[in-house]
């Protein structure tokens, strides 16, 4: 390209307490292009973000925009300057409306008073670039999530954008809502404005991005224009594997016991939940995997939810082992080996300021009461051989987990659960927000777990994933089981079809 | 599809009434408390007779104006999810000041002001405590508390007369309009009502408050002077309680170092009755007016049924309980969206 780049990183270095995050990277973006930084976690992705955002300082290296050294020591900074970001958790105020979280600290004043009509006005045609009709002055906690992000971007396209940093987006959006985001993106890009997509999701990078750079391990891989590099390719940059096959990626565990021989571990007759879930009937077989599929709130969530004893009954009733029981508290549940893993990581999973070691024998700990403590011994044996089995890294039981990569922390996650020796394990969406090669470790673990005779309901927002370890699918959709067939007959697309149909009725 | 209807709407056509409703939710306590006092006025007539009469409604503003004004600072500090327990010992120590100083001959025009300095020094000790220091508000402001309460008695044990005409024609002077009457102390108080909430509508430093108790990293990340507000409600507190301190030496009539023990407590109640949320970034400051109204009500029918003064007491904590869990399930219900 003959233009000069809009933003420009030239070796940049960045070091956290003797690691180094970034080291000597070069990254470049051009106007009216959507470019995507791709890598592992740990790979540097956010470190650059937040260097060129405001939110880091740089050892070393130098970020310019249009050429020049630009202040870009704060977030204020960085927006004054013209990059702008919208983070993953949406970092708006709920409080207040759709106008004041457009505008706030920028309002239109008279005599050093806002002018609320011209603040509105304003809000009104920064939505309207965005071709988003909503009032702005609706409360924004009115608004859905998918909405509060674009509500997001319009307060960062408000100023004079010329960089606009998406930090995963896309991660709690359905296929309705990202079609919607693309159809934003693609209008600012028509604007002129550089957009930095980043996403797990390589499909929306496909479909999205114009050129991609690699990171690996804090060093630049390369730059690449997405239409001349192979999906595999690009896997393999990320991964640094030489020889890396998507397909080979896992396959579905044999079952432990023949599916004739199985038995009903856990049989819910019509539970419901006001809201969550419609009367549904679910037997669970021992020693199976069960696959849940379905977009986000089409229940798949909620079911394990209630299976699990997280949200309490409203209707119908839950046989374990053949007796009936009633949960109050995941604790009941607990105990007759029924544990839960959230997909909220880190707010119902890990506990970010305790280390390694204690988020690993937290529910061992529950289980035994706290009267009885571990043996510090036995708890360093404990997590020691946790850590090595499901290959945690760093290998360092006093860590603290909130340190760890997203695909560590859901490792440790993972080892709590099984400390307890479950016979039900409900994983939900655990490959959610890790990278690619945690992905594949999880897949494995959890297909080595039903080997070894565990029952597991296996949830993810990937179909290909659910299809590819299940020796069951359900779908769910709208709150409530609409179909579910052995994955060996049946193709991604014909699945898709499934779970995404009640999107052409409404 | 559902996820498109929201955007390909035509043109905006928003009714009148959808906009008037759409974020009203926040008012909802402030109605709330509105009717607390209507049916409490209701009561009481009906029980006692004659107690809506202008007299009385007179005097509720006349007897709580520094309440008023405390309540009106302490809007700000709650607003940012704060917390502000210095202000009944910061009203009696810049009373005290005052009191000495005036006994020495200086004159109410320099000790107005100093008051107010006095005051704003306050807040700015524990605005600092509690931004640069990250101590807890609550935590902050009572070691602000004691300081206030313990230089109380450094300037005198025993009480100190004002004899100023000055400051005793605030609370003096009234001014009749038929059977109804206000003082200066009522104009002050209800100007400053009349300021702070237009602070709060209409300007930046005013939204950066309900920012702030939104959600504190939100509003730095969206580049909003995130400091300098949580330092400036503190400030505006403790000014507001270098006025109340003025209007209170007006009432009595005295400067004591034992003056204001609990107010603090009585204003935080009369905020959190008037619909702030104690978690911040919800509330108004019309609601604190009624809160301390509510609570002068309370007041009055105790004195009307002759019993034990601290059944004020009691009965404020029944309301403000009651108040605090209405507001948990108001808060509950929004975050199940």
């Amino acid at each position: 390209m003959d233009v000069d780049p809009v933003v420009q990183v030239i070796g940049a270095s960045v070091r956290f307490a003797g690691d180094i995050a970034l080291d000597g990277v070069d990254f470049r973006m051009f106007a009216g292009e959507v470019h995507s930084l791709m890598g592992e976690n740990g790979a540097g992705k956010s470190t650059l973000i937040k260097a060129m955002t405001g939110a880091l300082r740089l050892d070393a290296g130098a970020v310019l925009l249009e050429g020049r050294d630009v202040d870009l020591s704060t977030p204020a900074a960085a927006q004054r300057a013209g990059i702008s970001t919208v983070y993953q958790e949406i970092d708006l105020l709920p409080n207040l409306s759709v106008a004041e979280n457009i505008m706030l600290g920028r309002e239109p004043r008279r005599l050093g008073f806002i002018d609320w009509r011209r603040t509105r006005e304003a809000a009104g045609q920064a939505l309207s670039a965005l071709g988003i009709d909503i009032d702005p002055a609706s409360m924004l906690s009115s608004h859905r999530l998918a909405t509060q992000q674009l509500i997001a971007i319009a307060r960062a396209i408000s100023t004079d954008v010329k960089v606009l940093v998406l930090d995963e987006p896309t991660s709690s959006l359905d296929q309705d809502e990202v079609d919607e985001l693309f159809r934003v993106i693609r209008r600012l890009k028509s604007r002129g404005v550089a957009i930095l997509f980043v996403s797990h999701f390589l499909e929306q990078v496909y479909e999205i991005c114009d050129r991609i750079t690699v990171l690996r391990n804090g060093v630049l891989v390369g730059e690449y224009v997405t239409t001349e590099l192979l999906r595999l390719d690009l896997v393999q940059k990320m991964l640094g594997k030489a020889t890396f096959d998507l397909e080979q990626m896992t396959t579905r565990a044999p079952s432990a016991t023949p599916a004739a021989a199985r038995e009903v571990k856990v049989s819910a007759q019509g539970i419901s939940r006001r809201n969550d879930m419609l009367p549904t009937d679910l037997d669970i077989y021992e020693g199976e995997l069960l696959g849940l599929a379905g977009l986000l709130g089409s229940g798949r969530t909620e079911l394990a939810r209630l299976l699990t004893g997280i949200d309490s009954l409203d209707g119908g009733r839950l046989t374990i082992d053949g007796v009936p029981r009633r949960f109050h508290e995941p604790r009941q549940a607990l105990r007759h080996g029924i544990a839960y893993s959230s997909e909220n990581r880190k707010s119902e999973g890990i506990i970010a300021q305790l280390s390694v070691r204690e988020n690993i024998t937290l529910a061992l700990q529950a289980e035994r009461g706290w009267f009885k403590p571990i043996p510090r011994n036995r708890q360093d044996e404990l997590s020691a051989s946790w850590i090595e089995a499901l290959d945690i890294r760093p290998a360092d039981p006093d860590r603290l987990a909130g340190l760890l990569s997203g695909g560590n922390q859901q490792k440790v996650l993972l080892a709590r659960l099984l400390a307890v020796a479950p016979r039900l394990l409900v994983l939900d969406e655990p490959t959610r927000g890790i990278d690619v090669g945690a992905k594949v470790e999880i897949q494995r673990l959890v297909s080595e777990l039903a080997i070894d005779g565990m029952t597991i309901v296996f949830i993810s927002a990937e179909l290909e994933e659910v299809l590819r370890i299940s020796h069951r699918v359900i779908v769910l959709r709208d709150r409530e089981i609409v179909a579910q067939f052995d994955p060996d007959e049946i193709t991604i697309e014909t699945l898709l079809t499934i779970v995404a149909k009640a999107e052409d009725g409404t | 599809m559902t996820a498109l209807t929201e955007t390909e709407r035509p043109a905006p056509t928003i009714s009148r009434w959808r906009h008037f409703l759409v974020g009203k939710v926040a008012w909802m306590p402030v109605l709330a408390a509105v009717v607390i006092l209507v049916i409490m006025l209701v009561a009481g007539q009906a029980y006692f007779g004659r107690f809506v009469t202008p007299r009385i409604l007179s005097s509720l503003f006349v007897d709580n104006a520094y309440l008023i004004v405390l309540a009106a600072g302490m809007t700000f500090v709650i607003l940012t999810g704060g917390i502000d327990l210095s202000v009944g010992a910061v009203m009696a120590f810049t009373g005290m000041l005052a009191a000495k100083l005036m006994s020495t001959g200086v004159p109410a025009p320099v000790v107005i002001p100093l008051m107010l300095i006095a005051g704003a020094a306050f807040g700015l000790i524990i605005g600092v405590m509690v931004h640069y220091f990250d101590v807890q508000p609550f935590i902050a402001s009572l070691a602000g508390m004691f300081l206030a309460r313990g230089l109380c008695f450094v300037v005198s044990l025993e009480a100190i007369q004002v004899k100023n005409p000055l400051v005793l024609g605030l609370q003096s002077v009234k001014i009749n309009m038929g059977d109804w009457y206000v003082t200066p102390t009522v104009i002050i108080a209800l100007l400053l009502v009349v300021g702070a909430t237009w602070v709060l509508g209409y300007t930046r430093f005013g939204r950066t408050v309900y920012a702030v108790g939104g959600n504190e990293q939100s509003a730095r990340l969206m580049g909003l002077h995130v400091a300098r507000t949580k330092v400036l409600v503190y400030v505006v507190s403790g000014v507001c309680a270098g006025i109340a301190g003025l209007l209170f030496t007006a009432y009595t009539a005295a400067g004591y170092s034992l003056n204001g023990i609990g107010t603090e407590l009585d204003t935080i109640a009369a905020v959190v009755i008037g619909g702030t949320l104690l978690t911040g970034g919800s509330g108004y400051l019309i609601g604190s007016l009624v809160g301390v109204l509510v609570y002068g009500v309370i007041k009055v029918s105790i004195t009307f049924l002759g019993a034990d003064a601290s059944w004020t007491r009691i009965t404020i904590g029944i309301l403000l309980l009651a108040f605090v869990v209405v507001q948990r399930v108001i808060v509950a219900r929004a975050n199940r969206r």
